[in-house]
């Protein structure tokens, strides 16, 4: 027991006390922010795994980005990544970054939901839904509600059952053989609910757009209420995000 | 000739590997497994025309060499198994039944393995899989999955119990294809491959863009830069810290004690943040590249992951001692999940849940890479096989890993700024890569074409070996123990499924 205690008291806190305004220590590839230098722009596109880049004027789509950084080392004068993290959105096209903008990204206050922020404002229960990521963003997800990030301590948190969930989160590209399941258990969920997509790959697919193992039927028909880039995202960009969801709508 | 031996990360001919009659491929390949020290680190198909080239790779981990011979089958066909003679064998026949519909006589059973898009037979779907039912008025059955209660990969577990005891556990996968063999032949960047590989298993991302950029350098016949070497050497030490840091707290999460999941937990934290600050991703995603680095490790990363270490690590051995001491948590780790050494190597286990029943597999010994020769690896054994001897496994390879890294960094090799730019793949060659990521071994294949494309790309993770373990492992303990077993063993979804 006094060892318990010892261990205890010795972490201190772990806590980070404002997850909205903490820099992030070191490198981190956020907001990328694209000067309006002149470069070889075909040259620029091709660099791009996941197509994430288009030219003529040259943009970059956050829902695609894997944030690999390769076109910023090859164009440092281009295309530099900045270290905000807060790059949720709720619409597409709030996620392609252009040329000579550098604006932060928020959520467009207008589409937000009214019964979400009527009623998740204080408290939000999710479920999350892998469907065919690889283990990384969920370990973010995961992240979001440990001792440092604490996202608990806003309402926030993931919950066992579809029944007691106000929503859904979404990782990976969707795969065809997790598809039924992915219907079933948002079918299971109360009304009003809500739809995230965690990650480059449940946004566009990512690099498995191409792939004929996936089936993105689900996102034709459902509205999607928040839209989170990273590969995997960031706990900070998840929590920011999805504070803003909840509190951001005008009233 | 029967096979040819090659080391890990070594270029052959396609060609020059052996073609025998299959009575004499199955002969051979099963008879290698009599012998304690080999064990298959990969066995698939190779579509030709209307054949099946089937490849079988048996690893000997006294003399680091890798046995590798081929048969071709013509389509379609019925072939004596391999895995009547070694159990090993028996998902990977498995997989060639599902993509090719090969049948194998004697096979224990020929069930789906994955339900790739590419199946041999399209009207199997995931939804109807052929599970083993038992007909009794004091069975019951259990459904799990694939969607769990916690934040992780989706699967489906069917337990047969008598009461709470859980008498049998099969274990359904294949959510998560998505087809990513397939993609590694229709990506033609070499960024695009990289980005596959970083994205086939999100916890051992440093492992498997490991294996695939040893093995592309391979191809390309272009030798490893001391820099990178010491890179992905140091990479991989510290992503074994983190996840089994992380594992350790999952596992007191899963015992219900509070404070070692609090604190493994945070424990954690600084140890990815150094990928971070190293890379800008807490997974390493961008970190490993072939032929090259966008991210020098300077002396000042050094100080950084020295400041970090030093920090991490008396707090790890407080709260090790503190778990390890605890009645609570060692009633529940103790003789729960038992795997034997007897079916350890029957099944063919690889990895750290090879290691926890007292067998000696370890790829950073036996086939080494890298910097792991420099190193001069012990593998470190227990011999229960038990959730406690996982949990041990951990926390002293945690030790051991630590060590390892400041051993490293005492000696940081200098950029590399001359670098040569990264030839075409030759064409028409073979080369295998093995690497010892903290799960187990990972190992990627490759064929090149005439032009030197990728013609056929093979992955295999550790998972797709210790899967079955679990299945074993859970028999007869109460259901309520599942979650820690599972837990204990932590295998990839996404790596199995591909
Ligand atoms: S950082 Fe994003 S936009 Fe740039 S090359 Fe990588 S994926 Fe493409």
């Amino acid at each position: 027991m006094i060892n318990n205690l010892k261990i205890l008291i010795h972490q201190g806190k772990q806590y980070i006390p404002d997850v909205t305004s903490v820099e992030i220590p070191g490198v981190f590839r956020g907001r990328p922010v694209i000067s309006n230098d002149k470069v070889d722009e075909k040259a620029l596109e091709e660099i791009c795994p996941t197509k994430a880049i288009s030219i003529n004027p040259v943009a970059i789509d956050l829902g695609k980005c894997t944030f690999c950084g390769e076109c910023a080392f090859a164009f440092p004068n281009k295309i530099k990544f900045n270290k905000e993290y807060k790059t949720a959105t709720n619409s597409l096209e709030l996620l392609v970054i252009k040329e000579g903008v550098d604006n932060p990204v928020e959520l467009n206050p207008d589409l937000i939901r009214k019964e979400i922020s009527d009623y998740f404002s204080g408290s939000l229960k999710l479920r999350q839904v892998c469907a065919g990521g690889d283990g990384s963003c969920e370990l973010e997800l995961g992240a979001s509600g440990n001792v440092n990030f604490d996202m608990g301590r806003f309402g926030i948190e993931f919950v066992p059952s579809p029944r007691h969930a106000d929503g859904v989160v979404i990782t990976g590209p969707i795969t065809k053989n997790m598809a039924a399941s992915l219907q079933i258990c948002y079918d299971a969920m109360p009304e009003p609910k809500i739809i995230i997509l965690a990650g480059t790959d449940a946004i566009s697919g990512g690099i498995f757009i191409d792939s004929n193992a996936i089936d993105r039927s689900f996102l034709e028909t459902h509205q999607v209420d928040l839209y989170v880039p990273g590969n995997p995202i960031h706990p900070l960009t998840f929590i920011n995000g999805v504070l803003d969801l909840i509190r951001k709508r005008n009233k | 000739m029967k096979s040819i031996s090659i080391k890990n990360n070594q270029q052959i001919s396609f060609d020059s590997i052996p073609v025998l009659e299959y009575d004499q491929f199955l002969d051979y390949n099963t008879s290698l497994l009599h012998i304690e020290d080999n064990h298959c680190v990969n066995y698939y198909g190779i579509p030709q025309q209307g054949n099946v080239q089937l490849i079988c790779c048996i690893a000997n981990d006294k003399n680091g060499l890798i046995n590798i011979s081929s048969a071709v089958v013509t389509l379609p066909a019925i072939l004596e198994s391999f895995s009547q003679y070694h159990f090993a064998f028996e998902k990977f026949e498995r997989e060639i039944h599902e993509n090719f519909g090969i049948h194998f006589i004697n096979h224990p059973w020929l069930k789906p393995v994955r339900y790739p898009v590419n199946q041999s037979d399209k009207n199997n779907t995931i939804s109807n899989y052929p599970f083993f039912k038992i007909e009794s008025e004091e069975l019951h059955e259990v459904g799990v999955g694939p969607i769990h209660a916690g934040i992780i990969e989706p699967g489906h577990f069917r337990f047969i119990c008598n009461g709470e005891q859980i008498l049998h556990l099969e274990i359904q996968l294949g959510y998560q294809h998505r087809g990513i063999e397939n993609l590694f032949l229709q990506k033609k960047k070499l960024i695009e491959l990289h980005t596959l590989a970083e994205n086939i298993s999100g916890d051992a991302v440093v492992g498997h863009t490991t294996a695939f950029v040893n093995l592309w350098e391979t191809l390309c016949n272009q030798e490893t830069g001391a820099d990178l070497h010491f890179a992905r050497t140091l990479a991989l030490e510290i992503e074994r810290v983190a996840i089994h840091t992380g594992d350790l707290s999952g596992m007191c999460t899963d015992v219900g004690y509070q404070l070692g999941s609090a604190v493994f937990g945070r424990l954690r934290t600084p140890v990815i943040n150094f990928f971070q600050q190293w890379c800008g991703n807490r997974m390493a995603k961008s970190l490993i590249r072939a032929g090259k680095t966008n991210f020098p490790f300077t002396a000042d990363l050094g100080v950084t992951l020295i400041n970090v270490l030093d920090k991490f690590e008396p707090d790890f051995d407080d709260m090790c001692n503190e778990t390890f001491g605890s009645p609570t948590v060692m009633g529940r780790f103790e003789k729960t999940g038992l795997v034997s050494n007897e079916i350890g190597k029957s099944i063919g286990l690889v990895g750290m849940a090879a290691r926890m029943t007292n067998l000696n597999r370890d790829i950073r010994t036996s086939h080494s890479y890298n910097l792991y020769e420099t190193l001069a690896h012990q593998p470190i054994l227990k011999h229960h096989g038990d959730v406690y001897s996982r949990a041990q496994i951990r926390r002293e390879e945690v030790k051991q890993s630590l060590a390892y890294i400041r051993q490293l960094i005492a000696s940081i090799p200098s950029e590399n700024l001359s670098r040569k730019s990264l030839p075409q793949p030759s064409a028409n060659v073979f080369a295998l890569s093995l690497v010892e990521g903290w799960r187990g071994e990972i190992c990627h294949c490759a064929v090149t074409n005439d032009t030197g494309d990728l013609l056929h790309y093979k992955i295999k993770d550790p998972s797709f070996h210790n899967w079955l373990a679990l299945a074993l492992a859970v028999r007869n303990n109460e259901i309520s123990d599942f979650p820690i077993s599972n837990k204990s063993f932590d295998l990839s979804y996404s790596g199995h499924d591909l």
